[in-house]
């Protein structure tokens, strides 16, 4: 019985993707490739477990799910034709005709030529920008990393109605405004689009962490580095996705650093960097390089280098603060955000004093609302030795801070300069 | 597909020449030109200017009974100044039109038409 519940959670996972991906692109629509693939999934639960699991699952999958797309274009049609001889009148275009597609693939959906580029553009149409940002998340870990209804609302703490609404409401405009399925003619923007939900995805994987102990939820930051490895594949010439790959492989190797065992915050200086998982910090040093040697930098190979020198340090005294400081100001200038500033502000201080630190600091209006803003002039301020500014300041991130573990950091912070 | 454009922008910020100069003569150029293209590729169904907010009256109909009020609906910077019909492939290709109309700024609502009575 447990390896049949192990064969369909892989089947969910692994195989129903790729079968979606295939039927959508087979078919241009992800509606029918969705209610296809849910029909097999609902019949290898029934069968399975008396039939026993099919050698080859994923064939089996691709097999089932063709034939019930195809019995589901039959009804549809005849469901239209009754209709038009009903109401003839409301159908402009007395010709139209669906045809009937009966050709069956009944290989494993990984050996069909189609999958990449049908994986493709299923990814780019759930990230479509004509979706807003939440909808983008929830189609692409529900179409793409086939997470089910019940896991995605249960890693982002919301309930699971009003997650499968938010995909109800995002997969009827798909049909309603003909978002297509295609490949983007502006492929970079796109591209962008799909690299800030999959960031996304990691941060809130990584942010949450801690919070909500449950044992059984899905961990988005494996299923956020599972979708980057599989875009990398897909796409393997363009930096930037191999940038984002090696900026989540060196955050994930410190996951089990982060926080101490009463799930408290521990910073990047006091992290046990013994704990860091070396593997993963040699898969990013790649990752890394790959994309390097593209030539072609970006926002997040920035990044991903940045996290690399302090990953890559044997203790935090041998951080390179003067080339991170020289690596934020390069992200100042592609992307100017005054959070990109104020990092760059903090490396400043680390590197050539506090003095500089504070005089680099941003706009203070830019991030009046930003506790991490008054965390780091708190931080320079004591490093300084202004301790009045310090305390003010760290009481003003108090004040901001919303998230628990952060708050009783700070909390810390607070009593320890009393 | 059928979509509507619904061309959103500041009516302040519109170029005012002179009917007759050479800057007035450009700019229906470029209107002219754009309209062209979308007739050349099978895209255009209609479309229309509209004249400044300054004309318009709203009608507020309700069981109660009807009252009217002078100016647009909503008082926003922004405002309806004209509208594209067009065909179109798909989502993609009705943005790709929006983009291409000749108003540098504005807000340009793309929605798919639901029903229109043939005419």
């Amino acid at each position: 019985m447990a390896t049949i519940e192990a064969a369909l959670a892989q089947l969910v996972r692994q195989d129903a993707p790729r079968v979606l991906a295939l039927l959508a692109g087979r078919y241009s629509d992800v509606h029918l490739a969705d209610d296809a693939v849910a029909d097999a999934l609902a019949e290898a639960a029934k069968r399975w477990p008396t039939d026993g699991v099919p050698d080859n699952p994923g064939a089996w999958l691709n097999r089932v799910a063709s034939r019930r797309a195809v019995d589901r274009i039959r009804r549809l049609d005849v469901e239209r034709r009754r209709i038009r001889s009903a109401a003839p009148e409301l159908h402009a275009d007395p010709n139209e005709t669906t045809t009937m597609h009966d050709m069956f693939l009944i290989d494993d959906p990984i050996s069909d030529p189609n999958l990449p580029e049908d994986q493709l553009r299923l990814m780019f149409l759930c990230c479509h920008p004509a979706l807003n940002r939440d909808a983008q998340v929830a189609l692409t870990l529900r179409l793409i990393a086939g997470l089910t209804t019940d896991e995605i609302a249960a890693a982002y703490l919301i309930p699971t109605p009003t997650l499968a609404q938010r995909i109800s409401r995002a997969k009827a405009k798909i049909r309603d405004a003909a978002i297509p399925l295609h490949m983007p003619s502006h492929l970079e923007h796109r591209l962008d689009v799909v690299l800030s939900v999959l960031y996304l995805v990691f941060n809130e994987g990584y942010l949450g962490r801690g919070e909500d102990p449950e044992p059984m939820r899905v961990d988005l930051c494996e299923e956020a580095l599972r979708l980057t490895r599989s875009l990398v594949d897909l796409l393997p010439d363009h930096a930037e996705i191999h940038g984002l790959l090696a900026l989540e492989l060196f955050h994930h190797a410190r996951r089990d650093a982060r926080l101490d065992t009463n799930a408290d915050l521990v910073l990047l200086p006091d992290q046990d960097r013994s704990t860091w998982h070396q593997g993963g910090i040699e898969q990013g040093n790649t990752a890394l390089r790959d994309a390097m040697a593209l030539k072609a930098p970006g926002r997040y190979q920035i990044q991903a280098m940045i996290a690399g020198y302090h990953t890559n340090a044997t203790n935090a005294d041998d951080t390179n603060w003067t080339r991170i400081a020289d690596l934020y100001g390069r992200l100042v200038t592609i992307d100017p955000s005054p959070i990109a500033a104020l990092n760059r502000a903090v490396a400043i201080g680390m590197a050539d004093g506090p003095q500089a630190g504070l005089a680099a600091l941003p706009n203070r209006d830019d991030l009046a609302d930003y506790h991490l803003f008054h965390a780091a002039e708190a931080e320079l301020h004591l490093m300084a030795g202004n301790v009045e500014p310090a305390r003010t300041a760290f009481a003003e991130a108090r004040r901001m801070a919303r998230n628990p573990a952060e708050i009783r950091h700070l909390d810390r912070r607070i009593a320890d300069i009393q | 597909m059928e979509y509507m454009i619904l061309l959103h922008s500041d009516e302040s910020a519109a170029p005012d020449f002179a009917p007759g100069s050479p800057e007035f003569d450009a700019m229906m150029g470029e209107w002219m030109a754009f309209n062209a293209e979308l007739a050349e590729g099978g895209h255009m169904i209609g479309g229309a200017s509209l004249a400044p907010t300054g004309t318009a009256t709203t009608l507020h109909k309700s069981p109660e009974g009807n009252s009217t009020t002078d100016g647009p609906y909503a008082e926003t910077k922004e405002q309806l100044g004209g509208y594209y019909l067009v065909e179109a492939a798909d989502l993609d290709e009705a943005l790709a039109i929006a983009a291409k109309v000749p108003i540098p700024f504005g807000k340009f609502e793309v929605r798919p038409i639901a029903f229109r009575p043939e005419v």
